[in-house]
């Protein structure tokens, strides 16, 4: 299992081109802020359409050669920069969100967001915020992740704690991760191999 | 306190009132949907052909509807010759005209806060594995409620208060058309009917001012609601 993409994207006047080669572990995308690095995940999500190329994770064409799957068949594991977590909707309700029904929640039970089932997301510290992000994504039973700037505005012992959270993802879970950041040191701590982009 | 007949007014401008907002309230949540998302040719035109009622004399538009709804009009013959019915000084007509005069308020709320939405929480659900349908469903329509309501609540009130089209369009039929505006000023052409239109006058205030609180409270909710993290 792992990501197969080549992607050219022109976005206004920036043009963004993205080659991956097939590789097991963690990805890291490293590179300048406006690189277009939020832009490959979202073409790899199915949330923007590349131009041209192919995006192929675990030997499944997701887009390319006449295939273009709504990101609702892509199975992608997203945790976005900001959380994103549904404002109407309790913790429980947003981690139940992309899970089959009745699923049991206790898959996510190392982040450490039991506890917070019945609040709401606007009382969530940004790190707690973070967590339930991730454990959202991870109970949708994604095929692979895609995390982007995971660490971004957390304060050091935040930082220390989504790490591990990710470094047990990437050792225990094997899941494909493609990650973004532009932390040369998040890049060479967690990464199998790092694409510059 | 009020006579029977009074009560009746009231009642009959309540029923008229909320039935013109149920029947418009989904069509206006489905033109504001379209002016805040679609983009198409001439859709300019449609957003100005929506707002025409709250600019165009009220006794135009009740006449265009009553030229629509008459047994010869285009609506009117329709509904005569598959139902045999017709509007015309009924209060199903007075709801008609009250719901067209509603619909730019009702459309303009719905629409701010459809516009409002973080469209990047629809995206996330996608990606959760969410279709078109779920995504509307579960996270459009629940962030856009409040606005759906307060817009609800401005086009009750706009409703209760009409007064031109309805009274060219259905005229003023007692019992049937005459709502509370049609019937202060009724009251207002007959000597010794100044203690009636105080009463209903004070009434329409008092109504008027609940639904607009009601729909302050609502946009002020909304704005709390759409809060992301």
């Amino acid at each position: 299992m792992s990501f197969d993409l080549n992607l050219t994207k022109r976005i206004g006047e920036t043009d963004i081109a993205c080659r991956i080669e097939p590789g097991e572990g963690l990805t890291v995308l490293f590179g300048p802020s406006g690189a277009g690095k939020t832009s490959v995940l979202n073409m790899v999500a199915g949330l923007v359409t590349p131009d041209a190329g192919h995006v192929r994770v675990g030997g499944e064409t997701l887009f390319g050669e006449g295939v273009n799957l709504p990101p609702e068949r892509r199975h992608a594991g997203y945790v976005f920069q900001e959380p994103r977590l549904f404002p109407h909707l309790r913790v429980g309700a947003n981690l139940r969100y992309g899970a089959s029904d009745g699923a049991p929640l206790d898959g996510v039970d190392f982040l450490g967001i039991g506890h917070l089932l019945d609040r709401w997301p606007r009382t969530l510290s940004g790190g707690e915020a973070r967590r339930v992000a991730i454990g959202r994504a991870l109970l949708s039973s994604p095929r692979f992740l895609l995390l982007d700037e995971p660490l971004s505005s957390l304060d050091r012992a935040r930082r220390e704690e989504i790490m591990l959270v990710i470094e047990r993802l990437r050792d225990e879970a094997r899941l494909p991760i493609l990650m973004v950041t532009h932390d040369r040191g998040e890049a060479e701590r967690l990464g199998s191999r790092i694409v510059e982009m | 306190m009020l006579t029977a007949a009074e009560w009746g007014i009231v009642l009959l401008s309540l029923k008229v009132g909320g039935v013109a907002v149920l029947v418009t309230l989904p069509v206006a949540f489905a033109l504001a949907y379209l002016l805040a998302r679609a983009r198409f040719p001439g859709k300019v035109l449609v957003d100005a052909a929506i707002h025409l009622p709250l600019v165009v004399p009220p006794v135009v538009t009740g006449w265009l509807l009553l030229l629509a709804f008459a047994p010869a009009g285009i609506v009117g013959g329709w509904l005569e010759s598959w139902f045999g019915v017709s509007v015309l000084f009924r209060w199903t007509g007075a709801a008609i005209a009250a719901g067209v005069m509603a619909l730019p308020l009702m459309v303009r709320a719905m629409r701010l806060s459809i516009e409002a939405i973080d469209r990047r929480l629809e995206a996330a659900a996608s990606t959760l594995g969410a279709g078109r349908a779920r995504v509307f469903w579960t996270i459009t329509l629940p962030l856009s409620l409040p606005g759906v309501l307060a817009g609800a609540v401005l086009g009750f009130a706009r409703a209760l208060g009409e007064f031109g089209a309805t009274i060219t369009f259905v005229s003023n039929v007692p019992g049937e058309t005459e709502t509370l505006p049609l019937a202060i000023y009724a009251a207002l052409q007959q000597p010794g009917g100044e203690a009636m239109v105080l009463r209903l006058a004070a009434i329409s205030v008092l109504l008027s001012l609940v639904a607009l609180v009601a729909s302050e409270l609502l946009a002020r909710r909304a704005g709390r609601g759409l809060h992301v993290l």
